[in-house]
């Protein structure tokens, strides 16, 4: 089991507080999608569950505290997909997934068979099988995140935190990227938590969206019910039309003021 | 725990491709150089002395005692400390710029060199001659003060930009460095008796060497190099993102703290018999990352064979350039390294190692 639940979770940069007395709770399994505008502390809740930040309160990974863990035990239960993972000059890809193997070696350990025949096949799975030997420099922004995205399942971790998954990509590597999490997902029963800024992906990929403001919850629950006009006006500061397409999600329309 | 599902099936060599590796031949390559070049550093002196002569004398067989003497007590030492302080100047500055993440990083911009030569001078001008238990107090004092600057760049640097940037350590040292370089200029300049001891101190010297030199930094520069090359993976890992790095369950900090305590104690071992041989920590390593790749799993080990072989060589012309005398080494590694710090500098502004 993975389910994460926060209880009374305040983060605080430099004295500054950026999460505030934050109750959360994500079942195993889920997608969640953390939305709110800039500078909500969406970002900042993510490297509190991976335990990047210190933080007050409690947060428990499949029942168990994260400040009781290792940190190699905190990275054997969570995979973290930064905003913008630093590709290593000349590294190839195949040493970079392999990094993912980490969590699992022993402090000065080398990788086992083991570990080098999971990576093939998540090489394999996220069809990078002929960039395998190819420098990360050299890819594309779709293979970068790809690249970045087995690296993290590499890992074998069951939650999986993503920070912004389709910045700096156009609208169709932004589904497929979100298609293949979604898949990968459902194979591996990963529970996932995502900040996503962009409102219309963001409630058709997550079962469960929570809307945060000034580092507090200010709405959850279905897409339908977080994205309404009225709440999107009165924290984002934005005019929007919102669209309920039968079955296949809710659109958030900008309209022009 | 769920995770990528392994297929089942026959236990198949898990084939990879693209993981680097140290390959023979640039092993083989780094290990016939470092013999062509201590061939060459033994063969080369004032008496002429041939190579079998040489090879007799190594396997105990009939030289002319005078020859033998030349061999055992001037050349070999000589030859043999020239491979230890080129191989950890290299493997320190591989280590230095795999921590800091900066490719321009070496013994310098830690301030371990400027705090060996400040050690060193104190030593000098105020305690000639006095030794600590049969060791001169120069090579102490200079191993003092280089583990001082290092300290003092290391709390510094964390005190300054905390963890999240490895560029303050960097500012930190070169302040350092400039703290206790202005020290020493002050001290020599008023201790005007002991100006040229100073001077040959610092451009290095491997001309008085001994085998009681090659004893008194084996144990340290064998200790340096193990720690280093243990750490070889992790040096690439720190080439990730310092958020990723620490959510991939990696102890920076503890990687940091031992790898420049490592690479710290072998700078300063070697800065103590052989002064102040700069750029070495800078072109040896860079140039195998042009050449053989970028992986620390490649560049640590053949950093310590191509070093070793380009001091023994650096060395060798520095004693032939303007015989009978001597140029001290340090000028030799600074002319061929100045040039090529800036290549590096102008090559890599935009890449992050």
């Amino acid at each position: 089991m993975s389910d994460i639940v926060l209880t009374g979770v305040s983060v605080a940069y430099d004295g500054e507080p950026v999460v505030r007395d934050l109750d959360l709770t994500v079942a195993s399994g889920e997608w969640l999608s953390l939305i709110g505008p800039n500078g909500a502390g969406k970002t900042t809740i993510l490297r509190a569950i991976a335990r990047l930040v210190p933080f007050r309160g409690e947060i428990r990974i499949g029942g168990r505290a994260v400040t009781e863990l290792s940190s190699r035990e905190v990275a054997r239960e969570v995979a973290v997909l930064v905003q913008e993972p630093q590709m290593p000059v000349g590294m190839t890809v195949s040493q970079y997934v392999l990094l993912g193997r980490a969590p699992h070696l022993g402090y000065l350990g080398k990788e086992s068979s083991r570990d080098r025949r999971i990576v093939r096949d998540v090489v394999r799975r996220l069809a990078l099988e002929d960039l395998a030997s190819r420098p990360l420099d050299r890819l594309s922004g779709g293979e970068r995140q790809r690249a970045a995205i087995a690296r993290a399942l590499a890992q074998q971790a069951p939650v999986l935190l993503i920070d912004e998954p389709t910045s700096s990509l156009d609208v169709g590597r932004q589904q497929s990227v979100l298609e293949l999490i979604d898949q990968l997902r459902r194979e591996q029963e990963l529970t996932v938590i995502a900040a996503m800024h962009e409102l219309t992906l963001a409630g058709q990929y997550a079962d469960r969206l929570a809307l945060l403001v000034g580092g507090r919850l200010a709405a959850a629950g279905s897409a339908a019910e977080v994205l309404t006009e009225p709440a999107i006006a009165e924290h984002y500061h934005a005019q929007v039309k919102v669209i309920q397409m039968n079955g296949s999600g809710t659109a958030v329309v900008p309209v022009r003021r | 725990m769920l995770g990528v599902k392994v297929r089942a099936g026959p236990a198949l060599p898990a084939v990879l491709a693209g993981v680097p590796r140290l390959r023979w031949g640039w092993a083989a390559a780094g290990c016939a150089a470092l013999l062509v070049s201590c061939g060459i550093g033994v063969l080369v002196g004032p008496v002429h002395i041939g190579a079998g002569t040489v090879v007799q004398a190594l396997f105990g067989g009939a030289v002319d005692p005078g020859q033998a003497n030349i061999l055992w007590s001037l050349r070999f030492p000589r030859v043999v400390l020239g491979v230890l302080v080129g191989g950890t100047l290299a493997i320190a500055g591989a280590a230095y710029q795999g921590v800091f993440r900066n490719p321009l990083a070496d013994p310098y911009l830690l301030g371990a060199a400027a705090g060996a030569n400040l050690g060193a001078t104190l030593a000098i001008a105020f305690a000639p001659g006095t030794s600590v238990l049969g060791v001169n107090i120069v090579p102490l004092a200079a191993f003092v003060g280089a583990g001082a600057a290092v300290a003092g760049a290391y709390v510094l640097g964390r005190s300054v930009s905390g963890l999240r940037s490895a560029t303050g350590l960097i500012l930190a040292g070169v302040a350092i460095a400039a703290f206790f370089n202005s020290i020493q200029s002050y001290v020599q300049q008023t201790q005007t008796s002991s100006i040229r001891q100073v001077y040959s101190w610092i451009l290095g010297r491997l001309v008085t060497a001994g085998w009681d030199d090659v004893l008194l930094i084996l144990p340290y520069v064998l200790l340096s190099a193990t720690v280093i090359f243990l750490h070889r993976r992790l040096l690439d890992a720190l080439t990730l993102g310092e958020d990723e790095i620490t959510s991939l369950g990696i102890p920076v900090r503890r990687i940091r703290l031992i790898v420049v305590v490592a690479a710290t104690l072998g700078t300063a071992a070697v800065v103590a018999v052989g002064g102040t041989i700069a750029f070495v920590g800078i072109i040896v390593p860079h140039t195998i990352r042009l050449l053989a790749g970028r992986s620390y799993r490649v560049v640590i080990p053949l950093s310590v064979l191509f070093g070793a072989a380009f001091l023994v060589l650096a060395d060798t012309a520095a004693r032939t350039i303007v015989a009978p005398a001597e140029l001290p080494i340090g000028v030799i590694t600074a002319f061929l390294g100045a040039p090529f710090f800036i290549a590096v500098m102008r090559s890599t502004r935009a890449a992050a190692l």
